[in-house]
Formats: C-alpha cells, structure tokens, sequence
C-alpha cells in the first residue's frame, strides 16, 4: 500500500517504528497534490517549505528518542477558516483576503503540541456560509467522485482533500452540517462533536452558539484519534465544555454490546432520494446483524429545523461579521474614488435642492463600511447579514429570533426525550447526493434544504458523524449519520467502527484517483 | 409577513451593506422566500417554552481577575487598512 492510501493510524505505526520518516510522508503527499489538485482545488494554500521543515524536526525528536506527541509527523489540512499568527487565513472571503491573524487558533496550538504537521489550508463557503463550497471569493472546489458536482461545504476543501488523498486527516467545522455533509458526499468519515467540545479561540465566527470544530477522516479511528488531540477546555472559551476527554484512540475499536439504534420517522419522508434511503436501510440491518436492536422513533419538531436555523445562524452571523468594519483589518474599498463619487451625490442633490435627499445621504463614514462590505462580501453572506439584521431589528426580534429560540428548546427536547429510550440515532446525513455545480446557484431556499438532517444536531448541541454506507448508481457517495447525547463522542466513534469493520464503504476511493 | 422593497434598503443601512437597485430587487424577492419559509414557525404554541439561546447553557464564567499581556499596539495595528503610528485612520467622521 502506498503512503498516500494510508490512514493515519497505519502511517502513525510505520512513523513510531520508524519504518518510514515523516519527511518522506510529507513529501509523499506534496508530491501529488499539484496534479490531483488542479482538477479538485481543495487547498487555497499549501505550506510546503514549512511542513517539510516541521516533518525534519520531528523526524529529528524522534530518531533522538525524545518525546513526540500523538501525531507525530502526519500531514493535516486544515480549513482556512482557524488563524494562524503571521499566516493568510482568508475565510475564502475577499474580505480577509490579506489577513495575517495577530494571533494563533487553540485548535492550531494542540495539533502543533502533538507535532502534526500541517500541510495547507483548505477551500470552504465564505464565512462557513453555504452547503457546496461554490461561495468561495477565489474558487470552486470539486467532488473527487465526479468533478462536475459539488463537495458539499461548507468544509468542502477538508472533505475533499482526504477524498482524494491529498491528506490523511482534516479539520473542519460544523455549524449546520458543514462537517457531516460534505464528509458525506465525498464518500469520508466526518465528526461533529458536542457543542464545546473543541476550543473556538481563533476560530473565525460563523455563528457562535452553533459553530463547532470537527475532524474529517477516512476512518471513524482516525477521526477519534485527531479528536483526541484537539479537544478539551480552554480558558480562552468559556463555552467550551469543563467534561474530560476520554480517550478516544484507546476505546474506538471496542464494539458496544445491545446497542439500540433509533431510527427517525421524520426523516425517511418526502425529499429522501431513494438510493439513500435503501443504503441507509441497509446499514440499519448490518447494525442488527451486529446485535444492535432497532426501534422507530420521532422527533416531532425536527421538521421546524431549517426554518429555526435560518433564523439563529443569520441572527448571530449578522452580529459577528459586524466586526468587518475595514477599519481595524480586512478590505477597505478606495476610499478617495469613493469621495469623490460621494462629493458629486451631495452637489447634485444639494443643486436641485433635494432636502431629504442630503438628509439621507450616507455620511463618508458610513459610506466607507457600506461599499467596503458590500464589494468584499459575496452574495450568500449579503444575503444572511441582511436576514439576520431583519430578525434582530425592531419590531421583528419576538416574531423571529425569540421564537426561534423558543423552538430551538422544542428541537433539543425531542432529543432528550428520544435518548432516554435509544442509544444512538441512525439515518441519512443528507436527503441527496452531490448535485452539479452550479445547479442551485440561485435558489438559496432549496440549497438550505439539503441541511434539513444535519442542523438540528446544532440546535440542540448534541454529537453526530456521518460514515460512508453505499454508493448512488451514479457512482456518487452516500452517508450515514449516527447521533448521540452530549459528550458522548466515544459511543459515536465506537459506534463508527463497528460499522467499518463490517462493510469496506469506507476503503472505496473515487476511480480518477486508483 | 413580507418585506417591500423598502423594508429591504432600510434593513441594507442597519446592516452597513450597500446594495445596487438590482441587488435590491433580487434581495427583496429571496428574503421574502426565507422569510415565508421561517413564517410556518408561528403554527407552533410556544408560549410556556423557555427560549434556548445556546446549546450548553453555562452561566457566569468567571475568569480570575490577574493582569495578563495583551496584544502589543503593533501587532493589533498590523492589518490596519491605513494607520499612523498608533491609530487606525478612517475618513472624517465630524466634517462641515
């Protein structure tokens, strides 16, 4: 087997018995990023030099029998959306498209202190907004399954680069299934854990009730392992859970015995495509050949979840991305052009004595945060400032925000209700596989649909993953999602496995890639 | 409920964007869109539930009260558009 088919478990043994070098392992995957890449473009930077460096040092700690830590020389991509001081970290966003963070992400800290070595940043949606990474400022990243379709996002470059083995392992995040969907229809194991599982200092916000930091693998035991490393308090997030971390990489492979599964009823209705809902069938009877025990449950306000979501996440993304105000960082637009045109408006209104006009007329200030953010920002993230400011506003914040938060305890009362009978939800990641690119450009509705499965997870904090269980005719990949109660990580990734050791989803790879 | 055209420039200045009439006209249709969408909410009786406005509801983190280094003024000036020596430069907020 090759170095670049490995898993990061497989590449980790060889590394610790120094069978191999990380050097060589790095290079590995830099040597075929540049041709994989220029059909996928996953990665909007690598860092070559650095990485390989890196991998020297490690390679040096390790030959000298000094301590190494978990990761010890394993290339990770990592979403550019976590800052690392003195390095772009773009957001995919014009707007910090020169941005070089004063300072470095908690989940950057530990993957360096357990000596990963990461290789490059990867594509996303602007800001984390979006379902197929077509909302990128600077490009399209594509399915290695079929590069006519979409990766899912809105962790798509993570996604695809572990799809198409340009990396081992991946960082994501999951605000409304931006892990678990594109994990899904890149045919790969993605994790969305417990809300504040994983430290969001340096994660540029999205929304912050709901954005969590996830790893993107080819195995559930992968997965557990990066999980393992990035997880835990952190004192710079008072939201990130106190719990201990368990040791994931230790307990990942121990089947669970009398397992009960809950399979949703709500989610097997309209708008599931077929051949996911027979795979995913299917999946529930390898479960029970494994002695795990089925039952139908319901989640009666799951089907509130979009339109609950649309309101929160806009909400707080309105809030958030208030900060790009290009005054302290990130695009400014040419402000003497600018005056200029400002200048002509008022001596034309003031001409022809328009009174209310002039009154209305933006002051220079205001008129530089407007058209600076207005060129900078794509059109999703227009759209969803724009949204989130109409349900904050006056008169409108009972009617939408505070019911959706209303709602938002009905959906993780469901949960808790539903848990006290199962184990483990089990169901489709997404109602479809990956669509063509381009194909709902201008139909965000329909686009926020295909997040019907994944949010609710959000909403009410809880922990999913999504593992590979089957292909479309079409040759396209299709995922399963499992669910637990909060911190419950272990169940999930134990849960996981079991699967993988008895299907071979997982080890399919896309056929431009053989 | 819907939005007019309107509503929708009002809502463009309370959220510092700057949209042509074209964007506004586009705007004012998919905001409606979602907006209607969102709207199926109101079926819902929530009148006794308590609003959850984040998923693990802490309260009152309380961080020792210690004096720790923060960002030196060089280093929070450094992706300043335009700067002097130790402020942010923007355009003139008090004109004539």
């Amino acid at each position: 087997m090759s170095l670049t088919d490995s898993t990061a478990t497989e590449l980790l043994r060889e590394l610790n018995a120094k069978r191999v070098s990380s050097e060589e392992v790095t290079r590995a995957y830099l040597d075929q990023i540049p041709s994989l890449d220029q059909s996928i473009q996953a990665f909007l930077r690598l860092r070559a030099d650095e990485a390989l460096q890196e991998a020297r040092d490690v390679d040096r700690r390790r030959t000298a029998g000094e301590p190494v830590g978990a990761l010890a020389g394993v290339p990770v991509a990592v979403k550019d959306i976590l800052c690392m001081q003195g390095e772009l970290t773009t957001c995919a966003s014009k707007m910090l498209e020169n941005y070089r963070p004063p300072y470095t992400a908690t989940v950057i800290e530990k993957l360096r202190q357990a000596d990963a070595i990461i290789i490059g940043k990867t594509n996303m949606d602007e800001f984390a907004m979006g379902g197929s990474n077509e909302n990128s400022a600077f490009m399209a990243t594509r399915n290695p399954w079929n590069t006519d379709c979409i990766p899912g996002g809105s962790s798509g470059g993570s996604a695809a680069a572990v799809a198409a083995r340009m990396a081992p392992l991946s960082v994501g995040t999951d605000t409304g299934g931006s892990i678990r969907q594109p994990a899904a229809l890149c045919g790969i194991t993605g994790m969305k854990p417990t809300y504040g599982r994983v430290s969001r200092y340096g994660l540029i916000a999205f929304a912050s009730s709901l954005d969590q930091v996830g790893p993107l693998a080819q195995t559930a035991e992968d997965a557990a392992l990066l999980l393992e490393v990035m997880a835990g308090h952190d004192g710079n997030d008072s939201t990130s859970a106190a719990a201990p971390v368990p040791r994931y990489s230790q307990t990942v492979t121990q089947p669970l015995s009398g397992l009960r599964l809950g399979l949703v009823k709500e989610h097997f209705g309209d708008g599931l495509d077929g051949e996911i809902e027979t795979a995913v069938r299917e999946a529930v009877r390898v479960y029970e050949s494994l002695g795990a025990t089925v039952q139908n449950v319901s989640l009666p306000h799951s089907k509130y979840g979009i339109a609950v979501y649309y309101v929160i996440a806009p909400s707080e993304a309105s809030s958030n991305l208030a900060r790009y105000d290009s005054a302290h960082y990130g695009y400014r637009t040419d402000v003497t052009e600018m005056l200029a045109e400002w200048e002509r408006e008022k001596k034309t209104l003031a001409a022809c004595g328009d009174q209310e006009g002039l009154r209305r007329l933006d002051s220079p200030l205001v008129r530089m945060y407007r058209q600076s953010r207005s060129e900078a920002f794509g059109p999703e993230v227009q759209r969803r400032i724009m949204l989130g400011t109409y349900a904050l506003s006056a008169g409108y914040y009972d009617a939408y925000y505070l019911k959706a938060l209303k709602v938002r305890r009905l959906i993780r009362q469901d949960y808790d209700r539903v848990f006290q009978e199962v184990d483990l939800i089990i169901g489709p990641t997404t109602p479809t596989p990956a669509f063509p690119i381009g194909e709902k450009a201008d139909d965000p509705l329909s686009m926020y649909l295909g997040d019907l499965y994944t949010v609710s997870a959000n909403l009410a904090g809880i922990g999913g993953i999504s593992v590979p269980c089957g292909l479309t005719s079409e040759g396209l990949p299709i995922g399963l999602q499992l669910q637990t109660p909060p911190l419950e990580e272990e169940r999930l990734f134990r849960a996981a496995h079991m699967f993988q050791q008895a299907t071979d989803w997982h080890t399919r790879k896309p056929s431009s890639i053989q | 409920m819907s939005l007019s055209r309107a509503d929708v420039e009002k809502v463009s200045l309370l959220a510092r964007l700057r949209l042509t009439p074209d964007e506004l006209d586009r705007m004012t249709v998919q905001l409606n869109g979602i907006v209607g969408y969102v709207d199926q909410l109101s079926e819902l009786n929530t009148d006794d539930v308590e609003p959850m406005a984040h998923a693990i509801e802490v309260h009152n983190v309380f961080a020792a009260d210690e004096v720790r280094p923060s960002l030196n003024r060089d280093l929070a000036l450094s992706n300043a558009p335009k700067r002097d020596e130790e402020c942010y430069r923007v355009p003139a907020v008090l004109g004539d």
